[in-house]
């Protein structure tokens, strides 16, 4: 546990990165490092365009499955990785 | 008027006058036309105009539509019924041979003879008795009406018609009650998903699991309660679960950060090359820091075999005076910020080895003499085995280890060499370490069987040794007096062998990947020197101005090496293109800092090269100090280790043949 706290504690330091967000597997955040009313908007969003992402994995090979997703833009990147009950959401700007 | 009125009605008391007076009256009859009338001509008046006379009701509608609901359409009726009826009037007259007349002509037998009696009882006997006759005649006559009881009676008898009484009576009605019952509707919930191709794979493979479980459960039962306990972890803490994601997160972001590093680790060329034809260049890559590690040396590097860009770090001190604890690290090439293994060890670390087939088993050697397994799939903290003072506890610092084959029980076992001049075999047998010494190294040049009881000779140092790539039982062993010995697994005293290497104490000993006598050996008398293990004199021999720490060969090509050396710099020689000096010398750390090991990447053009502040840098190898050799322009590039091997007898035979002219 420890573990996992320190490596999120390491995520947070590195240099651009803006905020984590740990949501469920139904879109309700649990922890979070931004402010509330951003936390839900990014929650709802990205809730929904992972569980699309995956759908399209799995449809097209149901052995297959969603490793992470990333969305990058013009202003930062977003960076998903799912898992079975939960996603890890973090926002980074990499030209900082 | 009035007068012909008068007259008209003399005319009427007088039937003769009448008709005088009629047709006077109709003589004096004049037409008046009403004002709207037609006015037609003769011959317009004279038109005949024909009329038919048919059967047709003129008043009978000529079309009727009906909806018809069969086939859903207005239709129109067939046949209209032309028949009109002026007048009608129901009669009451039977025919006297239809059934109702005959019903009545039977009755009327009986009750007219009733009739009949009734009225001679009336007139001849009016007492009463006859009344009573009477009476039983009417109450007979009453039940007859109702029933039929007279026998010969072949048709009921009907109601009268006269005398006739309709009396109704009412049951007793039982009083309505209504009742109804409502049950309490079953709960409902909305239910709405998508079957997509994997929501229906995901359904199969848990199905396939559940009767998998099952079937382990009819197996054995012991086996349900480690199920159990192990459910029980797991379950235990929710945050555990993100280990795995937090891990990919922290690595994309980190790729993100190190964006460039990781991007000219894959693609960097240095075009610059081209330019110069006998130089190379070491592009600084990541740098591998932990903040635990501050005060100690890198003692040891290693690859993984399987996870390409795993490498282990031994981390300990050389230094005789200040000995502390020790750490065994295993950092990510995709993650350059923190370990992905950490081990803290008591006692300094000062070699180790990963097993090139199973690649979590790690075995280490400590400055304490100590060795140990290490299991990296554990979580725990603690080794899989140690060897402890009664199993054979090396007295003297362990400088090297080695894997070898599986021995004929497939058990692991691994080698190591020590300060106290003892080769030891060290075999996992079950849960522990059985070791078998090898060799022991002595000062002289072999020692007799004779003098083995009366002479203690001197144990010589290992401080390094290597196996042969194909040879499995040959081996090197340096030493610190700067001798290397070959010796052979079979003979535990005598050596096969002995080469008057260095000056000082031999830091490295290495055979070539290819070629299968070339072996390098380096020293901290500053040189490096390449040896025929045939031959008894070292075959090239490089000065390097500083004690050489370490040496290695690349795995790509049989005369490109490395060194590394206490100034901080990295060489690279390639005998290909320049025998005698370095085509890349290159200083990797800052001032003051010695670089301690240096190791290829299997697979990767990449170095790592350890130093005495406990940190690593990883650099790419431009193409000059990867070249490979061409035959000929138009043929294609040949592969493999034969051309290495050729590559370097060719060298060698250059060698030999101005060593031969010259002793000529």
């Amino acid at each position: 546990m420890a573990e996992v706290e320190e490596t999120l504690k390491r995520i947070q330091s590195q240099k651009g990165v803006q905020g984590i967000i740990i949501i469920n597997a139904e879109g309700i955040p649990i922890k979070s490092t931004l402010d509330n009313s951003s936390t839900v908007q990014y929650a709802g969003l990205l809730h929904q365009l992972v569980m699309k992402t995956r759908s399209t994995v799995r449809d097209l090979d149901p052995q297959n499955d969603l490793t992470f997703l990333r969305v990058r833009s013009k202003k930062n990147e977003i960076m998903i990785a799912p898992d079975k009950d939960y996603f890890l959401i973090v926002i980074q700007n990499p030209s900082d | 008027m009035r007068k012909y009125y008068i007259s008209f009605c003399k005319d009427e008391d007088d039937g003769t006058e009448m008709g005088d007076g009629t047709d006077e009256w109709m003589q004096r009859k004049t037409l008046i036309k009403p004002p709207d009338q037609l006015d037609l001509t003769e011959a317009e008046l004279k038109e005949e105009f024909t009329r038919i006379l048919t059967a047709n009701n003129p008043h009978a509608p000529e079309n009727i539509v009906r909806y018809s609901f069969k086939e859903l359409l207005y239709q129109r009726t067939g046949s209209i019924d032309q028949l009109a009826t002026h007048f009608m009037l129901e009669g009451n007259l039977l025919h006297q041979d239809s059934d109702e007349a005959r019903r009545q002509k039977a009755r009327q037998g009986y009750p007219e003879g009733m009739v009949v009696l009734l009225l001679l009882l009336l007139f001849v006997f009016p007492q009463q008795a006859e009344v009573e006759e009477v009476m039983e005649e009417g109450g007979s006559e009453d039940r007859s009406d109702s029933v039929q009881h007279k026998g010969g009676k072949p048709e009921q008898k009907q109601t009268n018609q006269f005398n006739f009484i309709e009396r109704g009576s009412k049951t007793l009605n039982n009083p309505l009650r209504q009742m109804g019952c409502q049950t309490e509707p079953p709960p409902r919930a909305n239910f709405s998903a998508t079957a997509n191709q994997w929501v229906i794979y995901d359904a199969y493979v848990e199905e396939l699991q559940k009767q998998e479980n099952n079937k382990e459960k009819q197996r054995a039962s012991m086996k349900k309660e480690e199920g159990k306990s192990k459910k029980k972890t797991m379950l235990s803490d929710d945050i555990t679960k993100f280990r795995k994601v937090t891990k990919i997160v922290e690595r994309m972001v980190i790729q993100n950060t190190f964006d460039d590093i990781a991007q000219d680790f894959k693609y960097f060329e240095d075009a610059s090359d081209e330019f110069r034809q006998q130089e190379g260049t070491l592009l600084p890559l990541w740098k591998f820091q932990y903040d635990k590690v501050k005060g100690l040396a890198v003692t040891s590097l290693c690859w993984n075999q399987r996870y390409k860009d795993l490498f282990g770090v031994g981390l300990g001190s050389y230094d005789f005076t200040k000995q502390g604890h020790g750490m065994l690290l295993f950092y990510s090439l995709k993650n350059s910020t923190f370990p992905e293994y950490f081990y803290t060890t008591s006692s300094g670390i000062m070699c180790l080895d990963i097993h090139p087939n199973l690649s979590h088993l790690v075995a280490v050697g400590f400055y304490n003499g100590c060795v140990a397994v290490y299991n990296l799939k554990e979580k725990s903290i603690q080794p899989l085995y140690t060897s402890t003072a009664m199993s054979g506890m090396l007295t003297q610092p362990v400088w090297q280890v080695k894997w070898q084959k599986d021995d004929m029980d497939n058990n692991h076992n691994f080698f190591s060499v020590s300060s106290d001049g003892r080769v030891v075999s060290w075999t996992l047998v079950k849960n522990e370490m059985v070791f078998t010494d090898i060799v022991k190294l002595a000062v002289g040049d072999s020692v007799t069987g004779g003098l083995e009881g009366l002479q203690l000779p001197n144990p010589a140092c290992g401080t390094s040794f290597d196996f042969h790539k194909e040879v499995d039982y040959l081996f090197l062993v340096g030493t610190e007096e700067g001798k290397i010995y070959k010796c052979s697994k079979a003979y535990s005293s005598q050596f096969l062998d002995t080469y008057d290497g260095h000056h000082m104490a031999v830091d490295a000993v290495r055979w070539n990947h290819f070629h299968p006598k070339v072996f390098i050996s380096c020293s901290a008398d500053w040189t490096i020197k390449i040896w025929d293990h045939t031959v008894r004199t070292p075959m090239f021999t490089f000065d390097l101005n500083s004690a050489v720490g370490d040496v290695a060969w690349s795995p790509y090509s049989s005369t490109v090496f490395a060194a590394v050396t206490t100034d901080g710099k990295v060489h690279v020689f390639d005998l290909n293109i320049n025998k005698y000096e370095a085509i890349c010398h290159q200083p990797v750390v800052a001032k003051k800092t010695k670089l301690t090991h240096i190791e290829f990447h299997p697979v990767y053009p990449i170095i790592i090269v350890g130093d005495d502040r406990g940190c690593v840098t990883s650099l790419k190898l431009s193409p000059n100090l990867r070249k490979k050799p061409k035959e000929k322009k138009r043929q294609e590039l040949p592969e493999g280790p034969e051309v290495e091997i050729a590559k370097m007898e060719k060298l060698l035979n250059l060698l030999q043949d101005p060593d031969n002219s010259s002793l000529g």
